[in-house]
């Protein structure tokens, strides 16, 4: 039988800094941020790409439009798992089109989510430039993906979890990594 | 959650947390309709063979375009191209389409239970698109679907369900999903066209359609289905419309926001008036639009379940 062992990485103040961090950059990158759309992927992505646009509105005067995106319809693994996703709601509230998208996301890991998520964005318009953020970079790339903008790098094992959990929609802020001992390769639980 | 069955046979065996989830999920496939590019690729590589033996115009349109939405490649057989009418059994038909190796085959057929016989008899998961006076499980989930989207939810709602009950396998379905699901259900018509024997799977039942629709919310009035009748079930279409027919003056007995339902095709001035048809009470387009986001979604979440499950249940 398998046991748990669960270390914080992140705690709530050390994300704030990380968004704070990560809000500047985009500035820095996009000089503006009238021109920028932020998406985030269902689920955790959503409030962090509306508090990246909290911190751009503080730091640059402007609030950039905030946008959802559910990517669960294009994964590539649909067919592999019994049991299909609960689909959730994509709206985005600016024109696509020709704009510059930074798409956010909670972990970074094997880059299939992205790959989903830069398929999906590209059904609803043709953007610009599209720019990803994301809180942590765990490593383990299966797909040829690089973030734009990265909270922490966080070296990792295969067989560890990394579990992000946001004030809104778990009801704190911190990340954890979940060492199963024994466990599976986490790349096929990510996919299950 | 997933559904616990491979197959979509009817409305009977779901529980309310199985339509509930496949409800929930077409939310999420209805916007897809208002995209520029309408096409996801959640079902590509997937077959899917509708094999209509009955006729269906609106029912094989609104799967195909399903399947189309999700990528999938579709195969479409009718009573004219089907070896059937060469004098091939069900049985042989399903082993030359299975041999083919789709995913699915949606199933059309005039004999109710045909669909059951080729879920037991097959590997394939099958959908019923309307077997007989039976069911039509698609047609009551996207009318639930849009009640829900109307009304905000089912139970407690009044529909009163108007028409020729006997014939109609979209009334069974729908008596089996509204009442499942916490709605009130009366159905109307004359006694000719009700079924015998109070069988009436827990909704009321009147032959008045103006007791029917006393503060009914919902008004789902059904078609005359003259080419299921072998008999004189009512003297006269004049007489039919006067008495079961739905015209304006009669809908204001019913709720101040009541919505009027109807299966299509409509026949005007018979069941129900040319005005009500096309008022602001009608949500009978909504729908049809509506049809295609349920299922997608049915056929999104049975590509969730495995073929191990299909051998399971024969």
């Amino acid at each position: 039988m398998s046991t748990t062992a669960r270390v914080r990485v992140l705690d709530a103040a050390s994300i704030e800094r990380s968004l704070t961090r990560i809000a500047h950059e985009i500035l820095e990158r996009n000089r503006t941020s009238s021109a920028l759309g932020l998406v985030g992927v269902q689920t955790r992505g959503v409030p962090l790409a509306r508090r990246l646009a909290a911190k751009l509105a503080a730091i640059d005067g402007t609030a950039p439009p905030v946008g959802r995106l559910d990517i669960n319809l294009y994964r590539d693994d649909l067919s592999r798992i019994a049991d299909h996703p609960v689909l959730r709601e994509t709206a985005i509230p600016f024109d696509v089109d020709g704009s510059t998208v930074v798409l956010v996301d909670d972990v970074l890991f094997t880059g299939r989510t992205v790959r989903a998520a830069l398929d999906a964005l590209m059904d609803l318009g043709r953007p610009r430039r599209i720019q990803l953020a994301v809180l942590v970079d765990r490593g383990h790339r299966e797909l040829p993906v690089k973030a734009d903008f990265v909270g922490k790098n966080l070296p990792t094992a295969p067989t560890e979890l990394v579990e992000v959990r946001l004030q809104e929609t778990d009801g704190a802020d911190e990340v954890l990594i979940v060492k199963a001992e024994g466990g599976a390769d986490a790349r096929e639980e990510h996919r299950a | 959650m997933k559904l616990l069955s491979p197959h979509l046979l009817g409305i009977e065996p779901l529980t309310p947390d199985e339509i509930t989830l496949i409800l929930d999920t077409a939310v999420g496939f209805s916007s897809i309709a208002t995209r520029e590019i309408k096409k996801v690729p959640t079902l590509r590589g997937k077959t899917v063979v509708n094999f209509f033996v009955e006729p269906s115009t609106r029912t094989r349109s609104s799967f195909e375009l399903a399947e189309k939405r999700l990528s999938a490649d579709s195969l479409n057989f009718s009573t004219s191209t089907s070896s059937l009418v060469k004098g091939e059994t069900l049985l042989d038909t399903l082993r030359n389409l299975e041999a083919m190796a789709p995913d699915f085959i949606v199933i059309r057929h005039g004999e109710a239970g045909a669909p059951h016989f080729l879920a037991k008899h097959g590997r394939t998961p099958i959908i019923n698109a309307g077997d007989g006076a039976h069911e039509h499980p698609t047609q009551a989930l996207l009318d639930a679907f849009t009640i829900r989207q109307h009304k905000g939810a089912l139970s407690g709602l009044k529909v009163a369900i108007v028409g020729d009950i006997l014939h109609s396998r979209v009334a069974r379905s729908n008596v089996h999903l509204l009442v499942k699901m916490g709605a009130e259900v009366v159905l109307c018509g004359p006694p000719t066209l009700l079924p015998a024997g109070g069988k009436t799977l827990g909704a009321a039942v009147t032959h008045r359609m103006d007791a029917a629709i006393e503060g009914a919310d919902v008004v789902m009035m059904l078609r005359i289905q003259l080419e299921r009748m072998s008999g004189g079930f009512f003297p006269t279409l004049r007489e039919y419309a006067a008495f079961y027919g739905l015209n304006a003056d009669r809908l204001k007995r019913a709720a101040k926001d009541a919505i009027v339902m109807h299966p299509g095709p409509i026949n005007r001035g018979v069941e129900i008036m040319g005005d009500v048809a096309d008022g602001e009470a009608s949500v009978i387009l909504d729908q049809v639009t509506n049809g295609v986001a349920v299922r997608m979604a049915v056929l999104y979440l049975l590509a969730g379940g495995d073929r191990d499950a299909v051998a399971q249940e024969r």
